[in-house]
């Protein structure tokens, strides 16, 4: 009977739990995913989050960071695969459309469902990038210059680590993933 | 047995009530986390017209000049008593609400004893400081204009008291450079010192200025990762060595600032002014 009331107890507790004062999920911007589906990023609480900046057009960068990302996913323990999310955030609202970002993603192997791809408007990816502490510029119609960075979040918006640059060990991002998973199960 | 039961049946109670009540004030707060809205106030400060026009940005070269279009800028930066303003109509943006969460680092609004209360030694009408961008972007929205493009405040800052472009002087760079070096400016009154050729106070003399697309700026390469991390080193060595003009060192402070700070950084002496685009004719 103890055990019950416990139980009972918990379950509330968990889902109403408060987020911590520098959580993303109290970022209250409005986005759209690759099925352009409307959503905030507290939709993604519960999940440990890789995140990267984007844009899909681009030649240069982002394709090795898009790499990475798939071999970071890669290396992800596969028990623990269900309880992360990777997402891909556009820097280029404008010509990311949901389709775009469906398109990308299809034509990149990414549509299995922990895929994530997100578009939303300047405002409020120049709000996201700033919590990333991300730099970016349209340099024109086209292109931008932006930072590459690597970004885990932990299941209730937490910043766990920052990895900046393309040389990154893809290894090490995985077992700091595993990790944060673990430590929220 | 049956004293333990009626033990069981009060420990439940109490843990169901500690499970309502925990579940009534998480509720309340997320329901104030998610009012977007910022409520709007009204201030007294004059916006001057700048007409725009072309302007070659610090730290690029002739080829990348860029066109401003026209619009309006504060002529004068944000005061502590309009700040006060602002958190009173604002309940959100509170010291107590807002220091250690994602819109700002531990130092808010650092010397103000408490939520409604400015520092004991602060000029109400100097320059609000610890702010950091997120907090400038919601006042900037609560009195209807948002914060000036980093291009549409170098534009400005182009202009001494004669003319509109004086990067060419010697001594346009210089005197900027005097007056960065002066200690404790950022508590001193707004508009006490002569505009500039446009009308515009205080540009140099003392605060820098929050800009809404600061983080615009990227420096070569990813081998400075890990290197932004000291708040304290404005004066970032490497690069911008490659700076199309620099004779302008002031220039280069400012730009060596942007490119050191994060948007929660909340900063002794960084405050902000707004702006608004020119009513299209």
């Amino acid at each position: 009977m103890a055990f019950l009331v416990f139980v009972a107890c918990k379950e509330p507790k968990t889902i109403t739990k408060e987020l911590p004062a520098d959580s993303i999920f109290r970022l209250t911007s409005d986005w759209q995913n690759q099925d352009g589906a409307s959503m905030q990023l507290k939709d993604l609480q519960g999940k440990t989050l890789v995140v990267v900046m984007i844009y899909t057009s681009c030649r240069t960068a982002c394709p090795v960071l898009v790499a990475k990302m798939k071999s970071i996913e890669g290396a992800i323990n596969r028990k623990l695969i269900d309880d992360v999310s990777l997402v891909l955030v556009s820097i280029d609202p404008k010509n990311d459309t949901p389709e775009k970002l469906k398109e990308f993603a299809a034509k990149n192997n990414m549509a299995d469902k922990h895929w994530m791809f997100l578009r939303s408007d300047d405002a409020s990816t120049k709000e996201f990038a700033n919590v990333l502490s991300m730099k970016y510029k349209q340099i024109s119609p086209i292109d931008f210059s932006h930072s590459n960075i690597v970004s885990i979040f932990s299941p209730d918006g937490q910043m766990v680590k920052q990895i900046e640059g393309l040389e990154i060990d893809v290894r090490k991002v995985a077992d700091i993933v595993n990790q944060t998973v673990k430590k929220n199960n | 047995m049956k004293k333990l039961n009626q033990f069981l049946v009060l420990a439940m109670t109490v843990l169901l009530f500690s499970c309502d009540k925990q579940q009534d004030s998480s509720q309340e707060l997320v329901s104030k986390e998610e009012s977007k809205t910022v409520q709007p106030i009204s201030t007294e400060v004059k916006m001057i017209t700048i007409p725009g026009g072309m302007y070659r940005p610090f730290y690029t070269s002739d080829s990348d000049i860029v066109k401003v279009e026209p619009f309006e800028i504060d002529e004068r930066q944000v005061t502590n008593a309009e700040y006060l303003a602002f958190v009173k109509a604002n309940p959100q943006w509170q010291k107590s609400r807002v220091k250690n969460t994602i819109y700002s680092d531990s130092t808010y609004l650092r010397d103000w004893p408490s939520d409604l209360e400015l520092p004991p030694n602060a000029d109400p009408e100097a320059p609000v400081t610890f702010v950091s961008w997120f907090a400038a972007k919601a006042f900037a929205e609560s009195v209807g204009k948002r914060l000036p493009t980093l291009d549409e405040w170098e534009f400005i800052a182009m202009a001494d008291q004669e003319v509109a472009n004086a990067r060419e002087k010697k001594s346009y760079s210089d005197d900027i450079i005097d007056l960065y070096v002066q200690k404790d400016r950022q508590f001193k009154k707004v508009k006490q010192s002569p505009p500039n050729y446009w009308g515009v106070y205080n540009m140099f003399d003392l605060v820098w200025e929050w800009t809404d697309d600061f983080n615009s700026i990227l420096t070569t390469g990813d081998s400075r990762a890990g290197q932004y991390d000291d708040k304290g080193l404005f004066c970032a060595a490497g690069g911008a060595t490659s700076a199309s003009d620099l004779l302008n060192y002031a220039a280069f402070m400012r730009f060596s600032m942007r490119t050191t700070i994060k948007a929660n950084y909340t900063i002794s002496n960084l405050g902000f002014r707004c702006a608004k685009d020119a009513p299209t004719q």
